[in-house]
């Protein structure tokens, strides 16, 4: 049985805990990530790899602005990491694009998008409706059954394998300790937090919960809540082919090697990441209906993979009251918000308390009192 | 660098590469008429712009992709060469809008 000690344990080696070490690290924290193995449903490796601002926060304004804040933040990370691991993450923020099929779709776009700029408390940012003309004039590509569509500057990209990649190459250069295939069992106390699975266990001060779906079963060990269900999105990849497309979509980016992401379905089917072709097919229908050119590509691959979706779909990031020193971070945008776990969470994390600022995002918000 | 065997000669048919006419025989794919022609590479890579050329043969390493009567990355090997044909080679990644619009 394996016995070690470190000052924190980060549970999960995805995008989130990889960030969030990474920030530790930079802190001056020693962190050992406890990861589950190559068999784990991983969000990191399937994702859309957007760096994706407009259309979010609807319902939690403050979800907005935490978006904003790492959209701004993300070029400084994208720099850090290159200088760190070598490897460029092929980061781009042109602005970003939703496309409408129809007129009544784009109309539901643009009252959507009031309606995120009307909340109280909203910080406004940029944006802008284009009709048929407008948005042809941005990409030439679209098709004759494109409406229209809204711009925001804001709206990036990257490649997210290379993200990946890359934030793990700088842990290990900066001596983070990485451990694959040592799933968590249980997290108890004895003045320390031991954290514990059939492998052995890890003696901490601090721990951060960064287990994406798992963080259900972990988080009421140590005095946390985290309601959060997988939810499944299909993803088709073409052949690549010479760029066209110069500003990434919710649902279709061209990526930094020429191949073509189609994707963005949302299905409640619980832990299964098989890929359906009633899916696919209403995808690569839409993006081909979207940019007619698509239909000559060849597709090389499809694959599904699970979000971290919580009951609200925004983040939740949390400290525990019962167990001191336990801490929670989970989002379903582990691309978009990768600069704040970074350059927020971790330091935060590092100096032992969550912000004020960081409320609205805590796991206390599902505590109403139910309606008779 | 490849000879054909003395039995294996047949009626020829004519193609083009990269716009210069070149012979090849009845029953080739296009990887063989090319490795035959003596064509050094096939195309060049989409990341890192490296030559590669026909290797498996059999349609599995897809390192044979060319340009055939201006389609993208078709893989030399599967396809037969027929009379008439215009090949290229392909430099980095394919083309998509030229052929969308026809």
């Amino acid at each position: 049985m394996i016995r070690e000690e470190a000052e924190i344990a980060v549970v999960g080696g995805g995008l989130v805990g990889a960030a969030i070490a990474w920030g530790l690290s930079h802190a001056g924290k020693r962190v050992t990530i406890l990861d589950e193995g190559d068999d784990a449903f991983r969000a990191s490796r399937g994702n859309f790899a957007l760096v994706w601002v407009q259309s979010k926060g609807l319902g939690m304004a403050p979800y907005a602005a935490w978006s904003v804040r790492s959209s701004d933040a993300w070029a400084r990370l994208a720099a850090a990491l290159k200088d760190e691991s070598g490897i460029d993450v092929a980061h781009q923020r042109p602005g970003g694009l939703m496309l409408s099929l129809s007129d009544s779709e784009q109309e539901q776009r643009v009252a959507q998008m009031r309606r995120l700029h009307n909340q109280p408390e909203m910080i406004p940012y940029p944006y802008e409706v284009l009709d048929h003309a407008r948005t042809k004039a941005l990409v030439p590509e679209i098709g004759p059954e494109v409406a229209g569509s809204i711009y925001c500057p804001l709206d990036g990209h990257v490649n997210s394998l290379k993200l990946f990649r890359s934030l793990h190459a700088a842990l290990a250069a900066r001596g983070v300790l990485y451990r694959p295939s040592r799933p968590v069992a249980t997290i108890t106390r004895d003045g320390t937090f031991i954290v514990a699975g059939s492998w052995g266990e890890l003696r901490v001060e601090k721990i951060v919960l960064a287990a994406g779906n798992g963080n259900a079963r972990l988080a009421p060990q140590v005095g946390l809540y985290a309601p959060v269900r997988p939810q499944r999105g299909q993803v088709i990849v073409t052949e690549k082919a010479k760029p066209f497309l110069n500003y990434p979509l919710v649902t279709v980016r061209q990526t930094d090697e020429g191949g073509v992401m189609i994707g963005d379905s949302l299905e409640e089917v619980g832990f299964e990441n098989v890929v359906t072709t009633a899916v696919t097919a209403t995808e690569a229908d839409r993006a081909v209906r979207m940019f007619p050119l698509l239909a000559a590509l060849n597709v090389v691959r499809t694959w599904s993979a699970l979000r971290v979706m919580s009951q609200d779909g925004f983040p939740i990031y949390d400290q525990s009251v019962t167990h001191p020193g336990a801490f929670l971070a989970t989002c379903h945008s582990g691309v978009t918000l990768a600069a704040n776990h970074a350059f927020d969470i971790a330091p935060q994390i590092a100096a032992g308390r969550l912000s004020d600022d960081l409320l609205p995002f805590s796991a206390r918000r599902f505590h109403v009192p139910q309606a008779a | 660098m490849f000879r054909r065997l003395p039995e294996a000669a047949g009626d020829t048919i004519a193609f083009t590469l990269n716009g210069t006419r070149m012979k090849a025989c009845v029953g080739d794919t296009v990887a063989a008429a090319l490795l035959a022609a003596g064509l050094a590479y096939c195309r060049t890579t989409p990341v890192s712009g490296a030559k590669r050329a026909p290797y498996c043969m059999m349609g599995v390493c897809f390192e044979c992709l060319v340009t055939i009567d201006g389609v993208g990355n078709r893989q030399a090997c599967l396809i037969p060469v027929r009379d008439g044909m215009q090949i290229e080679t392909q430099e980095g990644a394919r083309a998509i809008a030229a052929e969308a619009h026809a």
